[in-house]
């Protein structure tokens, strides 16, 4: 529904089967696969996908902190990754590593080790 | 280290030129894209794994509603077909015989998804069972089902090579012990499917966009199986998903989707789903090895006897190509005067492998490696050591010829024994073996690019076509090589930024378009140092031709003349410029963002140089020096350089459980020279996990009938963030005289110490040796048991 009929086809399909994260969009603020949920139960909810997070123009944060420490290579997870930790931020504005780490850990890179995208989410969170 | 030299653009942390459009969701994948009446495609695959096709009937399916075609060997034909020309073993769908789970019968484009689907699932096969081979082991064995009639005994492809003399080294030995390692057939795991949109135009050509590593040869394979003339297929690589290596090989769901699309005269999209993507594989092959080396009494290295079969699944893919690299990759980083080898490079009923990052030579690697530890031991030397006794410094030639023009493994194996503390943590190893805690080294050797193409020819590897703006002040590269998110746009951005002395963000980068330029593509760790040559030549034709219309206008040799900051700056004096701005602003009346300043800017000297002659075009092209010895498979190994690093990890390992914690991973590699620092590290990073995957978790489990049965993410087990700790990744610049800026690879090198060290590690930790990969709770704690029984 996202991707085809709406046309916002950032939120990415890694697996179909709620294994990889690629797909993470929050749904009423939560940090949720959308591969695993119908349409209809998102029925008047807030959808938010990663569409949302620059406003006019303008990267926010946590998207200029993945630019600028090189949180990004193939970017297929990168959508995912930044509606993880824009939950888990908003949750909790100074995570420590661990936090940040458990967090993520339903999101799957397999191009950065993590490494680049834990800082990246650690140098917004140390602000 | 940090940036110690005059470049404005290289060797910085500068941001990815693709790095905006990933964070917002706008870089376009191919299964982000449609076109107005778009079909869809679907694949049928064999549910058997070795069986003879008696009948296809597709007439249910053909009659379904929206089914637009249905296509099988009868539409596509049978025209072999590969990656190496002398084992062309696949045809677009199967013919005669199923050879694996998975293997493809037929396609169908239907108007949705849905429909493609069912219709697939209506299509009727009559199959007649064949025996089905799953070992590797005992492939070539008497009495085994026979795969291929081209491949007696189910050999694929032997390789046996003989440098220096194995007798006078065994002579020489102080000690002599044989090892074995195996491994399992492992997947890349790249996070996107591939894909595949094919669309034919009304003048017969046809237009494919997918999620591969290699356009220029995907065109090349697909002229050859669809029949049809190179110059009528285009193949362009929208942002890709990760491949590290099986999106290299052409496959059947691009043949078929283009098939589709000639057929329907529609434009129709087929994406894989992830249990497609494990069918399909061509990832990291099954190795079965047995080393047997020497040692002098200081610790010398005299010789190295390697056997190794290696399970391919049922199809040649890039696997002639990994044999060789099994054992041609071992003549390097240590002095090695005597080395025998013998690979068997079997086809077995399961799918077939081809290249994974490290391409053949990463278990080879972790044999050797766990081996020099064993030694080492056996010695009373620190392994580290060992290893400094044997390194090769630049200006040497491995026993099988590759010859290695700069060389910083002394230097990558220092930084990590010093930056790890290991002198101080290895001290303690005669007390704490066996306690659960535990340190390991390594180090690895790789190719910067393939020495010769895939295919027989003179062909440049890579050409680059970068032209200025007419209305003056950008420039766009244009070229064929594959940004696959390992980042060669930035790359290539970045150089030309460099040489015309332009922020990065005037320089646009056109790539992964057969139709661009010729470029072999994103393996063997080769588009930095080739395609970077080409880039900076195409840069420097262009910086000349400018210079040379600004300096016949101001009667100053052009030679006196830099591009710099954006400007054209005088180079012993300051030039007065006032003429040619005057004929700039002359041409811009009412605009508002006029140049000034004394210098003249790129955008008017840019301007001023089209006025003169036109279109400023600059061209570069790159292809290696003939490489190599004169042996059969010598090109194979082969580079214009050689990467090198060392890696040092320790591990926690719960001897109850037998499960391994890695705590730290401490890597250096030497790639030369770093374009962009953040993207040297991020190759690293990404290498280590990958690494400390295949060395603990990853493996494809087959049943006895020949399928996967862990072909999802869930169970086939990839690294999370919980599981990777902190990876500390040390550059070492050695300054390749070969390489662009004295740049070299990092992609793939960077991976080959890695499962070693955690090997070497973990025997630290537990006092026991595991000698089958990956490494699981499971094989520990029996490994433990036995040396309890022993005791």
């Amino acid at each position: 529904m996202v991707r085809e009929d709406l046309g916002l086809t950032g939120s990415k399909k890694g697996c179909g089967i709620g294994d990889c994260g690629a797909c993470t969009m929050l749904v009423n603020g939560v940090a949720t696969f959308s591969c695993m949920m119908l349409a209809i139960q998102a029925d008047g909810c807030v959808v938010e996908t990663v569409e949302s997070l620059a406003e006019n123009g303008k990267l926010n944060k946590l998207q200029q902190s993945f630019v600028d420490l090189g949180a990004i290579q193939c970017g297929y997870c990168t959508p995912g990754m930044l509606m993880t930790a824009t939950e888990l931020l908003r949750r909790n504005p100074h995570p420590s590593e661990k936090e940040i780490r458990l967090a993520l850990s339903g999101n799957l890179c397999r191009c950065t080790g993590y490494q680049k995208i834990v800082d990246a989410i650690k140098a917004v969170a140390g602000e | 280290m940090s940036k110690n030299n005059s470049y404005k653009i290289l060797n910085t942390r500068l941001p990815r030129v693709d790095a905006i459009d990933k964070v917002t969701g706008k870089a376009i994948y191919t299964d982000d894209m449609s076109f107005p009446g778009m079909l869809y495609g679907a694949i049928l695959h064999s549910p058997l794994a070795h069986a003879r096709i008696l009948n296809i009937d597709t007439s249910r399916a053909e009659r379904l509603p929206g089914v637009k075609a249905v296509v099988t060997y009868k539409e596509a034909g049978t025209q072999p077909y590969g990656v190496s020309p002398a084992r062309y073993d696949e045809t677009i769908f199967c013919h005669d015989k199923v050879r694996y789970i998975g293997d493809e019968i037929a396609a169908v484009a239907a108007v949705d998804k849905d429909t493609a689907l069912e219709a697939v699932s209506f299509i009727k096969v009559d199959f007649e069972e064949l025996p089905v081979l799953l070992d590797g082991r005992h492939a070539m064995d008497e009495g085994q089902p026979q795969l291929h009639d081209m491949y007696k005994n189910n050999i694929c492809a032997r390789v046996n090579w003989n440098f220096g003399d194995i007798e006078k080294g065994r002579k020489e030995s102080h000690i002599i012990r044989t090892d074995h390692i195996t491994s399992k057939m492992q997947d890349a795991a790249f996070m996107e499917p591939q894909s595949v949109v094919a669309e034919v135009d009304s003048h017969g050509n046809l237009t494919m966009w997918s999620s591969t590593q290699a356009p220029h040869y995907i065109q090349r394979t697909l002229a050859m199986a669809l029949n049809m003339p190179l110059h009528k297929v285009r193949v362009i690589k929208p942002a890709v998903g990760g491949g590290f290596g099986p999106k290299a090989s052409c496959s059947t769901v691009e043949l078929a989707t283009c098939l589709l699309a000639l057929k329907t005269g529609k434009p129709v999209k087929t994406t894989l789903d992830r249990e497609q993507v494990f069918l399909h594989s061509r990832a990291r092959h099954q190795f079965f090895h047995t080393m047997t080396t020497g040692v002098k009494k200081d610790g010398t290295l005299s010789f190295l006897e390697h056997h190794c079969i290696l399970d391919g699944g049922a199809y040649a893919s890039f696997g002639i190509a990994t044999v060789y690299y099994a054992g041609s990759l071992l003549g390097g980083p240590y002095r090695l005067k005597n080395m025998k080898y013998d690979g068997y490079r079997v086809v077995t009923n399961k799918p077939a492998c081809g290249a994974q990052r490290g391409h053949g030579a990463v278990i080879a690697r972790a044999a050797f490696e766990v081996q020099l530890d064993r030694i080492a031991e056996e010695l009373g030397m620190d392994p580290i050591e060992l290893r400094l006794k044997n390194v090769m410094e630049a200006g040497e030639t491995t026993c099988n010829e590759l010859f290695v023009s700069s060389f910083g493994m002394k230097e990558a194996l220092e930084a990590v024994r010093d930056s790890a503390a290991w002198k101080k943590k290895r001290s303690l190893a005669g007390k704490t073996r066996g306690t659960g805690k535990g340190i390991g080294a390594a180090c690895g050797f790789f190719v910067s690019g393939a020495g010769y193409p895939i295919y027989r020819s003179k062909t440049y590897h890579c050409t680059v076509v970068t032209k200025v703006d007419e209305v003056g002040g950008g420039v766009t590269v244009s070229s064929g090589a594959a940004d696959i998110g390992q980042g060669s746009d930035t790359v290539l951005a970045m150089i030309t930024a460099e040489e015309l002395g332009l922020p990065l963000d005037d320089v646009r980068v056109v790539s992964g378009d057969s139709n661009l330029s010729v470029d072999l593509g994103a393996y063997s760790s080769r588009t930095t140092l080739m395609t970077g040559h080409a880039c900076k030549d195409a840069a420097r034709d262009i910086k000349r031709q400018i210079l040379e219309v600004i300096g016949g206008k101001l009667n100053i040799p052009p030679e006196k003349l830099d591009l710099k900051d954006g400007r054209v700056v005088g180079i012993d004096k300051d030039i007065d410029f006032s003429a040619l701005r005057e004929e700039y602003l002359q041409e811009h009346k009412g605009f508002m963002d006029l140049p000034e300043g004394p210098q003249l800017t790129f955008r008017e000297a840019s301007r001023i140089a089209f006025l003169e002659i036109g279109s400023v075009v600059g061209t570069g092209s790159y292809r290696p020096p003939k490489l190599g010895g004169s042996f059969k498979g010598a090109t194979v190994g082969t580079s214009p350089a050689f990467g090198c690093s060392a890696q040092v990890a320790e591990v926690s390992v719960d001897l109850e459980t037998g499960e391994v914690t890695v705590d730290n991973i401490t890597g250096a590699h030497d790639c030369g020279f770093a374009i962009n620092r953040t993207q040297v590290e991020g190759q690293m990073q990404g290498s280590m996990m990958m690494g400390m995957g295949e060395a603990l978790m990853e493996q494809i489990i087959y049943n006895d009938k020949g399928r996967i049965m862990n072909a999802n993410l869930a169970e086939y087990k990839i690294p999370t963030s919980l599981d990777v700790p902190h990876l500390d990744a040390i550059i070492v610049e050695s300054n390749e005289p070969h390489g662009p800026y004295g740049a070299k690879e990092v992609g793939e090198g960077a991976i080959m110490p890695v499962i070693p060290s955690i090997l070497n590690a973990i025997y630290d930790a537990t006092g026991v040796r595991i000698d089958e990969l990956p490494v699981t709770p499971e094989r520990i704690i029996e490994a433990l048991k036995k040396k309890r029984e022993n005791k």
